[in-house]
């Protein structure tokens, strides 16, 4: 490891710990649907150690419960998580032409909201180290409270469990914000996708999709439209100015 | 016919990884096509704000003390305040507000 790569590791670990504490909070109610499910404390942190994904492990455990066919599952588990695919694809241009595909690899290990999250506030291009800093530390988190949650059940008072999983929220604010605050378009899209989230959680006209279908489709149209309305070339373009810089020199 | 459950947890790891591990490993170079780009440039945008809200409401109790939670994200994060203290903020303040007997 250089000590570019450890210092950006360290970073990692360091914007992981809010991460992780959150996890554990949510992962600790995800393991109570695991036990209800009929999983074992072992299983549950395998699934979770495996999945790192909250809506898709809740999904698959419903699934479970009701003995579903396998096929349901594996279709399932992909409509919920697509979304993913989106952020991967957005990742994908975060990363340095030429990285190598075993950095690529094992960073689609981990790719959920919060990791996604803070890799794409990172200036630049993503150095994978970094993310790997975070998942060093969120993994853990998230696995172990999806254990937690198994064998301790109702312990932790819900007041508890409710407050702490907000905080995985205030961490998306917390992304998208000083963005939007700098950015007209992205406070546009931001206050656009509350709105539009809220309209379509609320008509029942939409009551048919899931919560991760929804997700996709208000996404491709509100990402759509300011990409039509807005065309933008800021994606890493601090980064390419050094290099000019660099190679220029 | 008994199903096994760790089949069952070995086709969904499988699924998600390779949903994710698909467009990295695919899309070896930087895009060209500008629609494209921008597109990509608004997605993380889109999707955290279209996540955030109203979920955050349905995350507590109370509707009201998500709500407050997400005042309180918003005003700190556009003060500048950390990943970490924004988080905790909204932690803090919906403790508190589902404590108040008034919502």
């Amino acid at each position: 490891m250089t000590s570019e790569n450890k210092i950006c590791f360290q970073h990692g670990v360091r914007d992981g710990c809010p991460i992780a504490l959150g996890y554990f909070a949510v992962a600790f109610t995800l393991g109570i649907a695991a036990r209800n499910a009929g999983l074992s404390a072992l299983q549950a942190l395998i699934a979770s150690a495996l999945n790192n994904a909250s809506a898709g492990e809740y999904a698959g455990f419903a699934l479970i419960a009701a003995g579903s066919t396998y096929l349901e599952t594996a279709v399932m588990t992909l409509v919920v998580n697509a979304r993913y695919l989106l952020m991967s694809c957005a990742l994908s241009q975060k990363m340095k032409p030429g990285t190598p595909l075993r950095h690529r690899m094992l960073i689609a290990y981990d790719v959920t909201d919060e990791i996604f999250g803070i890799c794409v506030a990172q200036p630049g291009y993503l150095n994978p180290w970094y993310a790997y800093g975070a998942i060093a530390v969120a993994i853990p988190g998230w696995a172990l409270g999806t254990y937690f949650g198994v064998i301790m059940g109702n312990v932790l008072p819900t007041r508890i469990v409710s407050a702490l999983s907000v905080g995985l929220y205030g961490m998306f604010l917390a992304i998208i914000i000083p963005p939007a605050r700098k950015n007209r378009v992205i406070a546009g899209v931001v206050a656009a996708g509350f709105a539009a989230s809220y309209l379509v959680n609320r008509l029942p006209l939409f009551d048919g999709l899931s919560t991760g279908v929804k997700t996709i489709i208000l996404t491709i149209v509100l990402a759509l439209m300011a990409a039509v309305l807005f065309p933008t070339d800021i994606v890493n373009t601090e980064e390419k100015k050094e290099e000019e810089k660099r190679n220029g020199a | 016919m008994a199903h096994n459950i760790w089949l069952y947890l070995l086709i969904m790891a499988t699924v998600s990884y390779l949903i994710r591990m698909a467009p990295l490993a695919l899309i070896r170079r930087e895009i060209t096509n500008k629609l494209l780009r921008s597109f990509l440039f608004y997605v993380p945008y889109a999707t955290l704000a279209v996540m955030t809200f109203p979920a955050i409401m349905e995350a507590t109790q109370k509707p009201a003390a998500g709500f407050c939670a997400l005042i309180a994200g918003i005003v700190s994060a556009w003060k500048g305040c950390s990943l970490f203290q924004v988080a905790v903020l909204c932690c803090a303040v919906a403790f508190v507000v589902e404590l108040l007997p008034i919502f």
